[in-house]
């Protein structure tokens, strides 16, 4: 058996991830998409990220 | 049928590039309808994402790898190089995100008991899949079975880690801690340059050279990782879009996310209602391990036969991505999220979770072999 059972098990995975999420998803509207930079752009970061801290209840 | 060993490879050549046009028409119309869908930040993400997972792949640059030569072998240059991309890195983010903190943010974390036991667990189990964060997308990408079996485990585990993440930092930590300005960029590069001359003093003789393309590879990185912090306005991660992932299966399925105060949060609830295309850390994933797939089948890597590994080699590679997953959440980050953007972005925490994390790391090199995983080797 080759890497090409493992490439095609990899791509399967990657498209039905990528389908499910779209699925139940809401519907990204690309027209208010944020600017192309967010340097110089005046919007805050997000806090998507994994050193984001445990927020307290 | 010729009998001259040239003659056939003109057309060989020749007949692989429609297939290697297929590939790189694919990745650039992925890129195009991820930005016609969502904006074309995020189809920018996404390229960037490509392009570390293009150079990790075809490069060789990798961290769980480096570190076990050095262990092993005393061969310090996949680490120097890691350094040098940091550094890289330094010099630009730390005054950047010190002039911008309203735009750009640094993986700044806090030092603490579970951030220390998470890294020195994940130093273990990402030496028992051969693969950190990056490593394990990149190599599930590259068609290898074990980065490929612990890739879905690792992200339930992200998801469990920061389900139960206010609970392990209860247990104590320190404010965080963040070395800025110009002070903290030369705090931060005279670190990286004593780590450099220890590991040389350390090294085996004959093993004090860095391979020209770990020098390219550091640079490229350095500028992607750059380029991520520019555009998102958040250093390079992983293991926050894998627990995302596993939040969206998760809800699906009916698990209740307000139980948890880290997914009820305004922006993680958020994250999980809109689509993983608009999530910078799973842009960047999808893109390495879209960049490794395309330089593994660019290399015919299609071909390589799948290590005959024992039934315990493939339950430890399970647990050890739930392990990934899971610590990681508690350390802020894997070698991505925490060493090298923690680091690169002032952050305490990224240097404490690099020793804590090399320690777990002997541990777990001298686990695999009980544990069957180098049998294939």
């Amino acid at each position: 058996m080759t890497r090409r059972v493992t490439m095609l098990a990899v791509a399967s995975l990657i498209g039905g991830l990528i389908v499910f999420d779209l699925s139940v998803s809401a519907q990204p509207n690309p027209f208010r998409a944020p600017p192309l930079l967010a340097l110089g752009s005046g919007q805050a970061a997000g806090v998507a990220h994994c050193a984001a801290p445990a927020p307290t209840r | 049928m010729s009998s001259d060993p040239t003659a056939a490879a003109p057309d060989q050549g020749l007949g692989r590039w429609p297939e290697r046009a297929v590939l790189i028409a694919f990745a650039l119309v992925a890129a195009f309808a991820i930005s016609a869908a969502t904006g074309a930040r995020f189809g920018l993400i996404f390229l960037i994402g490509l392009g570390l997972g293009v150079t990790l792949e075809a490069l060789r640059f990798g961290f769980a790898g480096p570190w076990r030569q050095m262990i092993v072998n005393r061969d310090p240059a996949g680490i120097l190089a890691q350094l040098f991309a940091i550094g890289l890195v330094a010099v630009v983010a730390i005054p950047l995100i010190t002039a911008n903190s309203a735009e750009l943010i640094g993986a700044h974390a806090p030092v603490g008991l579970a951030m220390i036991g998470g890294a020195f667990t994940f130093g273990i189990a990402m030496q028992v899949v051969l693969g950190c964060g990056s490593g394990t997308l990149v190599n599930a990408g590259s068609g290898n079975p074990v980065g490929l079996l612990a890739l879905p485990f690792f992200a339930i585990g992200s998801f469990a880690g920061a389900f139960h993440l206010d609970w392990w930092t209860g247990l104590g930590s320190l404010p965080v801690i963040v070395l800025e300005g110009t002070g903290g960029l030369v705090t931060t590069l005279a670190g990286l340059a004593a780590v450099a001359a220890l590991l040389l003093v350390l090294a085996a003789p004959g093993q004090r050279r860095v391979p020209r393309r770990l020098w390219i590879a550091a640079g490229l990185v350095a500028a992607l990782a750059l380029g991520n912090l520019v555009v998102s306005g958040q250093p390079w991660g992983v293991v926050y879009g894998l627990g995302l992932w596993a939040a969206k299966g998760a809800q699906a399925v009916g698990v209740d996310l307000a139980a948890s105060a880290f997914w009820a949060a305004e922006g993680n609830a958020e994250r999980v209602r809109q689509t993983l295309l608009t999530d910078t850390t799973s842009l960047t994933n999808l893109g390495l391990i879209g960049g490794a797939f395309v330089v593994a089948a660019w290399r015919h890597g299609f071909t390589q036969p799948l290590p005959r590994l024992p039934l315990r080699a493939w339950v430890a590679v399970v647990v050890a991505g739930l392990v990934l997953g899971y610590s990681s959440r508690l350390a802020f980050g894997c070698n991505v999220g925490a060493f090298f953007s923690g680091v690169s972005t002032g952050s305490l925490h990224g240097w404490v979770w690099f020793v804590c994390a090399f320690a777990g790391s002997w541990v777990g090199i001298r686990l695999r072999p009980a544990l069957g995983l180098e049998a294939g080797r």
